[in-house]
């Protein structure tokens, strides 16, 4: 099987590598015969088809090979596994050979070692009649990320615009502080969460007082402390492409919307959000994708009662042994990531914005 | 808030003063701009005119002093609700959105009933000829279509008063030209007050009724074209538009309406008559001269009044005139003759020859 695997993947590496680079040089072909008899010049060098193919073999080869061997052919290996039956993966694990994956006849019975089941399971169809388990925890991902997103551009957007008007030898120094958090890894800053909403810290003593929590027990688990933990997971990332954007605004757009009979909510609207939204666009892909996926924060802020996409794909290839599960459950996430992504792209497009994919 | 009571300024200015961190940008400026006028605050750089622009339009608020637009006290009115728009320097047009979509704009902010809008749009968008871009981005446009887009988009909101910031300097000279004679047309049109920022006195002498040439934050003379040129109050008028020979003079007599003053040149008589300036009355003051007043005689032509020998140092032939350099012992002078003769024109670079300047093209100054 691993000897399989690397074939197909130097297959694929080659096939790509001859797809992109013989566009290049028939580009540079065809731009040859149309204008030099012996090259192209390309920054002010003449470069022949031939020079075209080795430069793009050594500056993209590299690039190429790795997405090739780390990323797309472990996606088809996920891609299969989620439709082979775990009995047969076993079996595979178990002697290492591909007659696993043959039909069985056991008892008059022809079986297959692939199946849809996986899929249908976590669409709710199971073998003990319907069970939307999987569907409510995609959800509850869903609202989470979506939740963490929202939370994160209401804390960034103010920031982003605070630090951009800072001066100069001052912006620098706020930047730092607001991804300082990001130097400590996420497990630590998550337990440190733990800390503060212990029930004897100053922040669940002040929250008590405004009546939120019972006095002597922590704020956590609990939905409000997963969602402090993760907006403070993930604002970092949407505050540095969000006041990237910022720093670049040209006011004097906004000046002609005012000029224009535009009060301070419109010249927001219609001069300011348009030009942040490259950025903005970019930090909530930053966030909502993570965030999607993200378990560590819910399994430690919220206790076993928030399952997660992610708590379900690490069980499934942990306690429970089934990864052709997992691989399915892996799979129907990303895709449910990348239609919610496509539709944002979409209204994003129609607000002016840059596409962000 | 529109008045038909066209004897009401359009825009009237009094002590209004600005400061930035320790400089002035606005130092007591006082100006009256009637109605329909088209009006130019010409300076260079960082003499407060973009300043006060923006103070006419509420982008920004003077320190003290009074801003009235049409007799109402504009402090009390945001930017927004201004009867003014602008047509910035740098265009600002809404890089994400189409032309029609620019133009329409400031209709759209007043809510104005859609196909009203389109109407007003299609038919401004036709007057300064871009129609054909109506569907097209700001970036897709050269630099003159983007102007004519700027333009567009502050007259279809029909203003009060349309201020224009630098509208031409990022233009190429012919386009300027060009664009200049349009703007002119298309204000007497339009029937608006124009105040038009710029550097360039060209310009500024071209299109307007009026100028207010600005210095260090304050208006240094204030009048119609032909009075500023021919009736610079102060070196840095006459130095700013056009260019001007300046003799220091120092009176010696006085008969009638002639003034002599000897000068580096010598003896110089200057005719009071058409003088404006109360430093007529000075023992001492400053003589400027156009080089277009000044006129070379040969020297066969002998000495006489207000004619000093000179050496031709340097000549600039320009097609319709000829500019001369001119070595005049102590200073130099310089002098611009039209090529008006047929055949070959004027003096060769070495010759010798004699300036005149005429008694009535002497300009007394203030400074």
């Amino acid at each position: 099987m691993e000897g399989l695997i690397v074939i197909a993947g130097l297959i694929t590496v080659v096939v790509l590598a001859t797809v992109i680079l013989s566009r290049h040089a028939q580009r540079g072909a065809r731009a040859v015969e149309r204008v030099r008899p012996r090259g192209e010049i390309e920054f002010g060098e003449r470069l022949t088809a031939r020079d075209h193919v080795i430069r793009s073999a050594i500056t993209s080869g590299p690039g190429i090979a790795w997405v090739t061997f780390f990323l797309l052919i472990p996606l088809l290996v996920m891609g299969v596994m989620g439709f082979v039956t775990n009995n047969a993966l076993k079996e595979y694990q178990a002697t290492g050979s591909l007659e696993a994956f043959k039909a069985k006849e056991v008892k008059g019975v022809t079986t297959s070692a692939f199946t849809l089941d996986n899929y249908k399971r976590f669409f709710g169809y199971g073998r003990l009649g319907f069970n939307p388990l999987y569907p409510k925890i995609l959800w509850r991902s869903f609202k989470l990320a979506l939740g963490t997103t929202i939370c994160c551009i209401i804390c960034a957007f103010p920031l982003a615009f605070f630090i951009a008007a800072m001066p100069a030898k001052y912006k620098g120094l706020a930047l730092t502080l607001a991804v300082i958090p990001f130097w400590t890894n996420l497990l630590i800053r998550t337990y440190a969460w733990q800390l503060l909403l212990a029930p004897d810290s100053l922040i669940t003593k002040a929250m008590n007082l405004i009546g939120v929590g019972d006095p002597g027990s922590p704020l956590y688990p609990s939905a409000g402390a997963v969602f402090v933990g993760m907006v403070s997971a993930y604002l970092p990332f949407l505050i540095l492409p969000l006041y990237t954007a910022v720093e670049k605004i040209d006011w004097s757009i906004a000046e002609a919307a005012s000029d224009l009979g535009a009060d301070g909510k419109r010249v927001f609207w219609y001069a300011v959000l348009p030009q942040v939204m490259p950025g903005l666009a970019a930090g909530i892909t930053l966030v909502f994708i993570p965030a999607m996926g993200q378990y560590v924060v819910p399994d430690l802020l919220g206790g076993a009662k928030m399952d997660m996409l992610g708590n379900a794909i690490q069980r499934q290839f942990g306690a429970s042994l089934n990864w052709p599960m997992g691989s399915a459950i892996a799979f129907l996430s990303m895709g449910a990531v990348m239609i919610a992504l496509w539709i944002y792209a979409r209204t994003a497009a129609k607000r002016g914005a840059e596409a962000l994919l | 808030m529109a008045t038909m009571d066209k004897s009401v300024p359009a825009v009237e200015t009094v002590e209004v003063v600005r400061t930035f961190g320790t400089a002035r940008a606005l130092d007591a400026v006082s100006l009256t701009i009637r109605q329909g006028e088209f009006f130019s605050l010409l300076g260079p750089s960082g003499c407060g005119k973009t300043t006060l622009l923006r103070a006419i339009g509420g982008l920004d608020y003077p320190d003290s002093g009074t801003i009235r637009l049409l007799g109402q006290n504009a402090e009390d009115i945001p930017a927004h609700k201004r009867p003014v728009n602008t047509v910035f320097q740098s265009y600002a047009l809404f890089p994400h959105m189409t032309i029609e979509e620019n133009v329409g704009f400031g209709l759209r902010m007043k809510k104005i009933p859609k196909a009203e809008a389109e109407a007003r749009v299609k038919k401004v968008m036709d007057m300064v000829q871009i129609a054909q871009f109506a569907g097209r981005k700001p970036s897709q446009l050269s630099g003159g279509q983007r102007q004519r887009v700027a333009l567009a988009r502050a007259i279809v909101n029909e203003p009060q008063v349309l201020l224009l910031d630098e509208p031409m300097g990022a233009l190429d000279l012919k386009l300027r030209k060009e664009l200049q004679v349009e703007l002119l047309t298309l204000q007497r049109r339009l029937g608006i007050t124009f105040i038009c920022v710029t550097h360039d006195q060209e310009e500024a002498l071209v299109m307007s009724d009026r100028i207010a040439v600005m210095r260090a934050g304050k208006i240094e003379q204030l009048g119609d074209a032909e009075e500023l040129y021919e009736h610079p109050r102060t070196r840095f008028v006459g130095q700013f538009l056009g260019s001007v020979n300046l003799l220091e003079a120092r009176v010696t007599s006085r008969s009638g309406k002639d003034i002599l003053v000897d000068t580096q040149l010598g003896p110089l008589r200057i005719d009071s008559s058409t003088q404006r300036s109360p430093a007529c009355a000075n023992p001492n003051f400053h003589v400027a001269i156009r080089p277009e007043k000044v006129a070379l005689l040969s020297r066969s032509e002998g000495p006489g009044e207000n004619r000093i020998p000179v050496k031709v140092q340097q000549l600039m032939y320009i097609g319709s005139e000829t500019h001369y350099d001119l070595d005049a012992g102590p200073q130099k002078l310089s002098a611009e003759l039209m090529n008006a003769k047929v055949g070959s024109q004027g003096y060769d670079i070495g010759q010798e020859a004699l300036a005149y300047l005429p008694p009535a093209g002497l300009i007394v100054l203030d400074d």
